[in-house]
């Protein structure tokens, strides 16, 4: 394997595993909190809001906004550390 | 002034304004004509994706099924949020890479096959076309009511517009007319947005109002008088809805993978410059878009409970004047069944007496708030940007699809730029007056066709895409298959279970809900489709030979972000 292949083979790596903790997040806010376990949370209350009914329909959105906002910069970073960025 | 005057200055100043864009950007190239030249700035573009992604529905219709849905009406906020997710996370980084002009380009090239390119053509075009026609007959809507025309005369008008600035700028007109329309529809609709919030909680950001207490002195939390408003009426509690909780997933998965699979928002990120930006510009499409999809859940909550307050047990003799308005237009009606004089709204459909149409929350919950005429006006134009940014941006995936995708990759490869350029210019035509006589005359089941758009582009393009991407061995046939196994159990599906044609016809639809497979929905069976899409595809990979070498080259490129300014000059 060549230099240049093993490190776009590192990059790819990288990237990965950044996508499989994001997606994670974007699944509990989601489905997790808004969904399956949103009986559960809507015991608790913040302020007017029942948690589980905020998730579904604030919450998530919010995180959805911070997680590509997230990821623009790690991939940003990614890229500077393998010298891919331009 | 009267709230028509309004109409008329705000809609014609608006409607200048894009007009006057056109002409100052026109597409002197293909190039230019299907990615606006690849130089747009990140901002610019998730403006215009924005813009492209929110349609009348987003505008006109959403916030009214929630405040009729509650809890249900989740499923569209998270689902046609969350898809950005997936499409910057796994799809557009690489697409732009990869540097094409459409999505059947991809799948084409990606599966090195004419075949795979034609039912990518295929399914593209049935996407858009059924989204166009739901737009026209937005903008219908909002010309009758406000503008007091006869409805064919504002699809017409609509199309005139569309057509201008479509065909003479393509994507370029298109990127910068969507940028302004953004504006003016984010405005639009937060104004009365706020002055409502203001008016009932005293706090005048909505995303905060809905949580906060009504400004009456009571010091009761909003939802919690609204959820004690629907149980006292009969309906569910609002905060927590009557669909199954695997139907609300289902549906959930349904559109976001579908929302990252539809072809006329997978193009916006053709048009930047860099996978950087391609990125960059996913999350100010969000952001932007968060902004609407945040206050509408809140718009929802404040109209229901101003709703029920003003008609409930109220008579009908002192309704207020926008009752009447709508009432000509058939989008409210009143029956006094028990003849006391009293308008009853509740749940049950025999003691009933008030049927509202779910699109009108959002035109007329100004009117309800007794907000100045200004800001009614300003609605109208806000819808009308909505409706018209959407239906240019489909116009655009369906002339390329046909002026790229099908003359110039098959037909007639050796068909001139200028060529090229004039037959798509062509095809947009041909496709705004199609567009329109759907507007004109809506097949009954536009709205149904619409959720299977949805369902189809879950089914077809997601996951041929994201193996395309990340599944370097995945090969033609296994694609090809998963495409079309997913989509035609899709159609089965839905022709089953939405149309009930196998049962005897729409009457017998009803009675098939017991049947659903695993208690899923027509709307939400589209993440089923998906995952037997992903099943099928990888299955009969096993059995077929790897793809080319060079093919494995291509998607080795497609991962490393830099050079893509190259690749687009092809």
């Amino acid at each position: 394997m060549t230099d240049k292949q093993s490190k776009a083979k590192g990059y790819w790596k990288e990237n990965l595993k950044y996508l499989f903790i994001l997606l994670a997040i974007w699944f509990m806010v989601s489905y997790c909190a808004g969904i399956l376990f949103k009986d559960a949370l809507d015991a608790i209350q913040v302020g007017g809001f029942k948690l589980g009914f905020w998730f579904a329909q604030q919450g998530s959105i919010y995180v959805f906004v911070i997680l590509i906002f997230v990821y623009v910069k790690l991939m940003n970073k990614l890229d500077k550390k393998y010298g891919y960025d331009e | 002034m009267s709230v028509q005057i309004w109409t008329y200055i705000l809609v014609g100043i608006t409607f200048s304004i894009y007009i006057g864009i056109a002409i100052w950007s026109r597409a002197g190239s293909t190039k230019e004509f299907y990615v606006a030249g690849g130089g747009v700035s990140p901002l610019a573009n998730g403006m215009a994706t924005a813009a492209d992604w929110m349609s009348a529905a987003s505008f006109i219709s959403m916030a009214g099924i929630i405040a009729f849905a509650g809890y249900d009406g989740s499923v569209y906020l998270m689902g046609w949020t969350g898809g950005y997710v997936l499409l910057a996370l796994l799809l557009a980084p690489y697409l732009r890479k990869f540097g094409k002009f459409t999505v059947p380009d991809f799948i084409g090239d990606r599966y090195y096959s004419k075949t795979a390119r034609l039912v990518a053509v295929l399914c593209a075009l049935l996407v858009s076309f059924t989204y166009v026609a739901g737009q026209m007959q937005g903008v219908g809507l909002v010309f009758s009511r406000f503008l007091e025309v006869d409805m064919n005369t504002g699809v017409i008008i609509g199309m005139v517009i569309v057509l201008f600035y479509a065909v003479l700028g393509g994507m370029k007109g298109i990127t910068y007319t969507q940028v302004a329309q953004y504006c003016v529809l984010i405005f639009a609709f937060m104004v009365p947005a706020i002055f409502i919030s203001f008016q009932m909680t005293g706090n005048p950001i909505p995303q905060l109002g809905m949580g906060s207490t009504l400004n009456d002195g009571s010091g009761v939390f909003l939802l919690d008088k609204l959820d004690g408003l629907s149980t006292e009426l009969g309906f569910e509690e609002y905060t927590s809805g009557s669909k199954s909780m695997i139907d609300v997933f289902a549906i959930t998965l349904a559109l976001m993978v579908g929302t990252a699979g539809l072809p006329h928002v997978i193009v916006r990120f053709f048009t930047v410059k860099r996978v950087k930006d391609a990125r960059k510009s996913a999350g100010w499409a969000l952001l932007l878009i968060a902004i609407l999809y945040t206050t509408a859940p809140a718009v929802s909550v404040f109209a229901r409970t101003n709703m029920i307050d003003t008609v409930n047990n109220q008579p009908y003799a002192n309704m207020p004047e926008w009752f009447s308005k709508w009432e000509i237009t058939g989008l409210i009606s009143f029956d006094d069944k028990n003849g006391d004089g009293l308008i009853q709204y509740v749940a049950d459909a025999d003691t009933n007496e008030l049927q509202v149409n779910r699109d009108i929350m959002v035109l007329a919950n100004p009117e309800i708030a007794n907000l100045p005429n200004w800001v009614i006006a300003l609605v109208a134009a806000g819808g009308l940007a909505a409706a018209l940014s959407t239906a240019a941006g489909l116009l655009l995936v369906i002339s390329s699809s046909v002026s790229h995708d099908l003359i110039k990759k098959v037909f007639k490869p050796d068909i001139s730029e200028k060529g090229e350029l004039w037959a798509a210019r062509g095809a947009a035509t041909v496709a705004v007056i199609i567009a329109g006589y759907f507007g004109i005359n809506p097949p009954g089941f536009v709205a149904a066709v619409v959720a299977l758009a949805f369902g189809l582009a879950a089914a077809s393009f997601f996951p041929a895409i994201v193996l395309g991407i990340f599944y370097k061995k995945m090969n033609k046939e296994g694609a090809i298959a998963g495409m079309v196994v997913g989509i035609s159990l899709m159609l089965f599906y839905m022709l089953k279970f939405k149309f009930g044609i196998f049962d005897g016809g729409k009457l017998a639809v009803a009675g098939l809900k017991e049947d659903w497979w695993f208690g899923i929905s027509p709307e939400g069976f589209g993440s089923v489709a998906m995952v037997v899409n992903f099943i099928v595809s990888i299955t009969i990979m096993k059995f077929t030979p790897a793809p080319p070498e060079e093919v494995q080259k291509i998607v080795e490129d497609i991962r490393i972000p830099s050079g893509a300014g190259a690749t687009s000059d092809h």
